[in-house]
């Protein structure tokens, strides 16, 4: 596949940047407004499936991506199970907000809210990805 | 009391560090689960320890109280069925270490059946029903991919049907949830068990309960509901129809049954006969139409699928029965049966491993080139149908004595006889395959494989001629656990403030 016409590929250069940023922004901002680890998550999955459909596979080594998003994928949920056991280690108690929690509605607080919601995006959108590239590669393992 | 996080945290640890094992050496990766399922099978012993000292554990997760936040209710019952899937797994484990070397993706496996026991353990230690129904899940969608793992035509096909069998019964327990959460305002099985009394008796409350009891019937493929089960457990690997039949079916559809109706509903023989009876009626149609069409199966695999749908019959009889023998029946019935069939799964797996077919007219003379695994069936099949000394004798032993002391004469009867259709289908498979003689240059298993089917040997010995241990600290504490009804909601509140 070589991508589609160079109107879709500048128009994706352009947007992919806004579009993961926003992501970034719905996962920091989980534990203030709607969304969260999951919605975010989901859209900087998004930007990487918008990149290999415009681009074509051969943009970047599937292969690459897809092992890299497995690593990311475990790295998320290792950081999730990390936080629920550093509750344990430090205080002893499975899942205690052990973190101060600030002031509220400041973008630093609520303890380990926010580090548990940058887990989960960083699971969702490897996970999402990975389902993509792992579909994307049965279809073009058909049409051969 | 922090041991309890660690029954679901360590093979949740286990299911994210494995894929970046897998990159750096694989060898690691099969020692890492092995440290796993044995840290799992003393951490399991200890829970039996504990729980013959207090009662009930109660678990804060995050130091939330029990209405608002999720506990962890580890009572004998859970203790009793964290042991069972510990043993299973760690026999399945090693048996695995040999029997996949000609497979790829041992990374992908052993992720999959890391997140498979976390969701059984997660599952049998909660006690929040919102809890429970993730669980289920994890390890419900853990044993889709785990049945498709072969990705032959075969398993592909056995895979779908089952997801799409099991995603009914899991989205009908979903509904259930939802509709009780609209009408109790609260999930923890506790709290939800003090509410649900208001309204006992209600429309409402017949219509969750048989919503749930459809759903845990999909799950434990009682016979209306059974058509997944002979398909997806021989398309495993057959560690894995190891697991799926000897624990997950249990766990997933009889304990979470069982600890609803008992405990969470408080129902009871003495106030609702006529449930009672139906959940024996349901047990029995099981026994027999499952035990019929197993006789007419040709598939070492398939046979032994159809016979965990006709012995899952005999623990719903149990229940059924509702006394103190029969629930203790049911609950021996339980352990005897997930040694037994996870033993008679391992023994097919070795059997394949060194033929490479499950057609029973074509395994002809395995008896005498695989003495290990011949000796294994025998004592697995010898118990399953209920002989002394072995452990499913005191099963059947119980349930009849339950029956007996209930009044229900013709139950007991049938219990004993129905024993003869187990007698006759098992001995299908050992006279076309291990009695039969053949020329043939088949190898026995490999060392580890025959050492986990040893394993499971030495458990259904010891279990059934020191049955009076086993009964004293494993099944009768999680008998009374279960007989104990709504009293569990007291006893979670009260053992918070323990704590």
């Amino acid at each position: 596949m070589k991508g589609m016409s160079l109107i879709v590929k500048s128009i994706t250069n352009v947007v992919i940047g806004f579009i993961f940023i926003y992501g970034i922004y719905i996962i920091l901002h989980g534990h203030l407004t709607p969304g969260g680890g999951f919605a975010g998550g989901v859209i900087l999955a998004g930007a990487f499936i918008l990149r290999i459909i415009a681009f074509g596979a051969d943009a970047k080594g599937e292969d690459r991506s897809s092992l890299t998003a497995s690593v990311f994928e475990s790295v998320g949920g290792l950081l999730f199970l990390g936080v629920a056991l550093a509750g344990m280690a430090i205080t002893g108690i499975f899942f205690l907000n052990f973190l101060p929690k600030g002031v509220p509605l400041a973008l630093s607080s609520a303890g380990i809210i926010p580090i548990c919601n940058i887990a989960i995006g960083i699971k969702v959108s490897a996970g999402l990805f990975s389902i993509f590239l792992a579909i994307a590669a049965v279809k073009s393992g058909i049409e051969d | 009391m922090s041991f309890i996080p660690w029954y679901f945290a360590l093979p949740l640890l286990g299911a994210f560090l494995i894929p970046i094992l897998n990159k750096i050496w694989k060898p690691l990766v099969l020692i890492f689960t092995t440290a796993i399922t044995f840290a799992l099978f003393i951490l399991s012993l200890y829970g039996i320890a504990v729980v013959h000292e207090i009662p009930m554990v109660v678990y804060k997760m995050g130091n939330w109280p029990p209405p608002l936040g999720i506990v962890m209710a580890f009572d004998a019952m859970s203790a009793f069925m964290t042991l069972v899937i510990a043993v299973i797994a760690f026999a399945a484990n090693i048996f695995s270490l040999q029997y996949l070397r000609t497979y790829t993706g041992q990374g992908k496996f052993y992720t999959l059946f890391m997140l498979i026991i976390a969701g059984m353990m997660g599952l049998v230690v909660t006690g929040d029903l919102f809890n429970m129904f993730v669980f289920l899940e994890i390890a419900a969608i853990a044993s889709y991919a785990l049945v498709a793992f072969g990705t032959e035509a075969e398993e592909l096909e056995a895979s779908f049907k089952y997801m799409v069998i099991g995603e009914i019964g899991s989205l009908t327990f979903l509904l259930a949830i939802a509709l009780l959460y609209a009408k109790v305002s609260t999930l923890n099985l506790a709290d939800v068990s003090n509410v649900l009394q208001t309204f006992r008796y209600s429309p409402i409350f017949w219509t969750i309960l048989g919503m749930m009891i459809f759903a845990f019937s999909i799950k434990a493929a009682l016979v209306p509901f059974h058509s997944w089960l002979p398909d997806a457990h021989p398309a495993a690997p057959a560690p894995i129809s190891s697991l799926l039949s000897g624990v997950f079916i249990k766990v997933l559809g009889i304990y979470t049954m069982a600890r609803l109706i008992f405990n969470v509903f408080g129902l009871s023989r003495a106030t609702d006969p006529v449930f009672f009876n139906l959940l024996i009626g349901f047990g029995l149609i099981s026994i027999v139409i499952a035990g019929l069409i197993a006789l007419a199966q040709r598939d070492y695999k398939r046979l032994l699928g159809f016979s965990s749908v006709s012995q899952i019959g005999y623990v719903l009889v149990g229940f059924g029965i509702g006394n103190f023998e029969g629930v203790t029946g049911a609950i021996f019935f339980i352990l005897a049966h997930a040694l037994a069939k996870g033993l008679l799964f391992l023994t097919s797996g070795s059997v394949v491993d060194a033929t490479g077919t499950r057609d029973l007219n074509k395994l002809a003379g395995c008896g005498e080139k695989m003495p290990t695994t011949a000796w294994s069936y025998r004592i697995g099949a010898l118990s399953l149908i209920g002989l002394p000394p072995f452990i499913g004798f005191w099963a059947k032993f119980y349930i009849v004595k339950g029956a007996l002391k209930a009044g229900l004469l013709w139950i007991a009867l049938a219990a004993v006889l129905l024993s003869g259709l187990t007698l006759a289908y098992l001995l299908k498979i050992e006279s076309h395959v291990f009695m039969k003689k053949g020329k043939n240059d088949y190898k026995e298993a490999p060392f580890l494989m025959r050492f986990s089917m040893v394993f499971l040997v030495i458990l259904i010995l010891i279990a059934g001629l020191g049955f009076n241990y086993v009964f004293d600290l494993i099944i009768g504490p999680a008998a009374h656990a279960l007989l104990r009804g709504l009293e569990y909601a007291q006893l979670v509140f009260a053992s918070v403030i323990n704590f």
